[in-house]
């Protein structure tokens, strides 16, 4: 098959979990990378290494370790901003996950300062989003007296852009959408939004959480009126552990914003009356962060830069497209999103005629198979396409064509376990 | 019998295709909405008690075989029973749920609820058994309140 990654079995040998078994002896197909990737060893052993040698807290400990811990936290913010082509490593924020990181620019907006948010103002997100891309916007409009709007779906399971120009206007603050679908699986043009929204005057918030696992992104790269302004995703999507994401955000902008969280490290100087604050990145990370999950994040990313992202890409598309030949063979299985392979990721959900998700995803548990069952945190977006829930399969780095194989073999036998033949 | 057939039992499968007392009816006393937010299923259910018996439960729901079945047998199992009664069978289907496989459950009290031994195996299936059941508990107490 063209486009798979070279030497995929030697790769898979580098995610000890993928030699274990389940379901009584079976081997585990693991088609949930949308929801949390596996780790390879590296990362492993760059957590333990550290946890044995360097332990330590980071910069206010005048010791060796101490020194050793913080060189290694503050490589590890080098390395995400290498992976995203950052302008500047000093844009790179660690957080806890993506959720915190888009409650961070939702929650300063609101505050007092340049960039704040009131009434009369709009914010304007999409129907495709995961909750954590909806939830912190209404906070904010809810909070500040704003107007939440939205772009709508089309039947494919695209953005719906027919009428950007009333809905991005000069009311518009804050345009935030997802760049790749954890549901739909759509591309969206982040080029295109953002060069609309920079025209108002708004700021582009960027979930990247689907889309930084399996789509090369270079910022520096990117035309100024076409970059975001913020770009947010997740460490334990990209094969790093959970406790820790990533917020990208322009230097101007953040210098903007309030600090969001206050405590240790992220001051300048404090007084009992008032304080002053370190500059970015440290003013938004207040108390000792997640260091060994950062260090971890770091390995992480080593790692897909040395697999090559354009690699993945190509990878994920092959496999997403073997997938939807395959998928389309299931009497009364419908696609919900995007069926063409070139303009979508690789989480693909989908429903089946007379079985519930739930019921599916058990079925395919007992075969070994892990996928995922539900609403995938986007209620609103299966609202559109009148569903409840959906099944869905994501591949990544790791996936074989044979595991899509196994995946069509048991979805026809779901169809039969259930007697719908 | 392997695990997989322990969950789907021919009874949940028979009450998942053909669910018993399905739909909302008049009259009632109260309407509950209990939604399982980890996986969207969701049930709309009213009770209605007359002279301390449970009169009719009815509902309107949505999700998998295990909600849905189970939503059938509990109607089949309060309805026409003492509110106390039914309070019990309660008891005993919340009993028999969390106890991770390790309950033998009572036919005399729950019947056709009895096939849904297998689900206690199943640590992520259980709330999708019980969400219906909750619904009926927190729709009778409000039923009753109202009447006193």
């Amino acid at each position: 098959m063209k486009g798979l990654l070279p030497e995929l079995e030697v790769i898979r040998k580098d995610f000890p979990i993928l030699e274990r078994t389940v379901s009584g002896g079976l081997p585990l197909i693991y088609l949930d990378s949308a929801n949390t990737s596996q780790k390879p060893q590296v990362v492993i052993d760059a957590m333990v290494d550290h946890l044995e040698h360097h332990n330590a807290n980071i910069a206010r400990a005048m010791h060796t370790l101490g020194a050793e811990s913080t060189e290694a936290f503050e490589a590890a913010r080098d390395k995400v901003a290498a992976f995203l082509g950052a302008p500047s490593r000093d844009e790179v924020i660690f957080t806890k996950n993506a959720s915190e990181a888009l409650n961070l620019i939702a929650g300063t907006l609101a505050w007092k300062g340049p960039r704040q948010v009131g009434e009369g103002d709009e914010v304007v997100i999409t129907e495709m989003e995961h909750h954590s891309n909806i939830v912190p916007w209404q906070l904010l409009t809810e909070r500040t007296g704003a107007t939440l709007r939205w772009f709508g779906l089309t039947d494919d399971g695209q953005l719906d852009l027919a009428d950007i120009d009333t809905l991005v206007t000069e009311r518009t603050k804050v345009v935030a959408f997802t760049w790749v679908s954890n549901m739909l699986g759509t591309i969206n043009p982040v080029a295109e939004l953002t060069r609309r929204a920079h025209e108002v005057g708004a700021i582009v918030v960027v979930d990247a959480s689907q889309a930084a696992p399996q789509l090369p992104i270079d910022l520096a790269a990117m035309a100024p009126e076409e970059r975001p302004d913020v770009v947010v995703f997740t460490g334990h999507k990209v094969v790093g552990p959970t406790g820790i994401g990533v917020l990208w955000g322009r230097a101007g902008l953040l210098g903007e914003l309030p600090p969001f969280l206050g405590g240790g490290e992220m001051i300048e100087t404090v007084r009992m009356e008032r304080s002053t604050y370190a500059p970015i990145p440290h003013k938004f990370e207040a108390g000792t962060p997640p260091i060994t999950e950062a260090i971890g994040l770091g390995a992480a990313v080593d790692y897909l830069g040395h697999l090559g992202l354009a690699a993945v890409r190509d990878h994920e598309h092959a496999i997403t497209a073997y997938a939807l030949d395959g998928l389309a063979t299931i009497p009364g299985l419908r696609v919900l999103g995007p069926l063409d392979p070139t303009r979508r990721g690789g989480a693909i959900s989908f429903e089946i005629d007379g079985v519930h998700p739930h019921d599916v995803a058990q079925v395919l548990d007992s075969r070994g198979i892990a996928v995922r069952a539900g609403h995938h945190c986007a209620r609103p977006a299966h609202a559109r396409f009148g569903v409840q829930s959906s099944t869905r399969m994501s591949s990544y780095l790791y996936t074989t064509p044979s595991e899509i194989d196994a995946l069509v073999e048991a979805l026809e036998y779901t169809r039969s376990y259930f007697k719908l033949d | 019998m392997s695990e997989l057939d322990a969950l789907y039992q021919e009874i949940i499968l028979d009450h998942y295709k053909n669910p018993h007392h399905a739909g909302l009816r008049d009259p009632f006393e109260a309407e509950v909405h209990h939604v399982n937010p980890t996986c969207g299923d969701e049930v709309t259910l009213r009770v209605h008690v007359a002279d301390g018996l449970v009169s009719d439960v009815s509902y309107d729901a949505v999700g998998c075989s295990i909600s849905q079945a189970s939503a059938s047998v509990m109607a089949d199992l309060v309805i026409g029973k003492p509110v106390d009664e039914a309070m019990a069978i309660h008891e005993s289907f919340l009993t028999l749920m969390q106890g991770k496989g390790q309950v033998e459950p009572d036919e005399d009290v729950l019947e056709d609820g009895i096939a849904f031994a297998g689900v206690a195996k199943f640590p992520a299936r259980v709330k999708c058994a019980l969400l219906s059941w909750m619904a009926w508990k927190d729709a009778t107490a409000q039923s009753l309140e109202t009447q006193s």
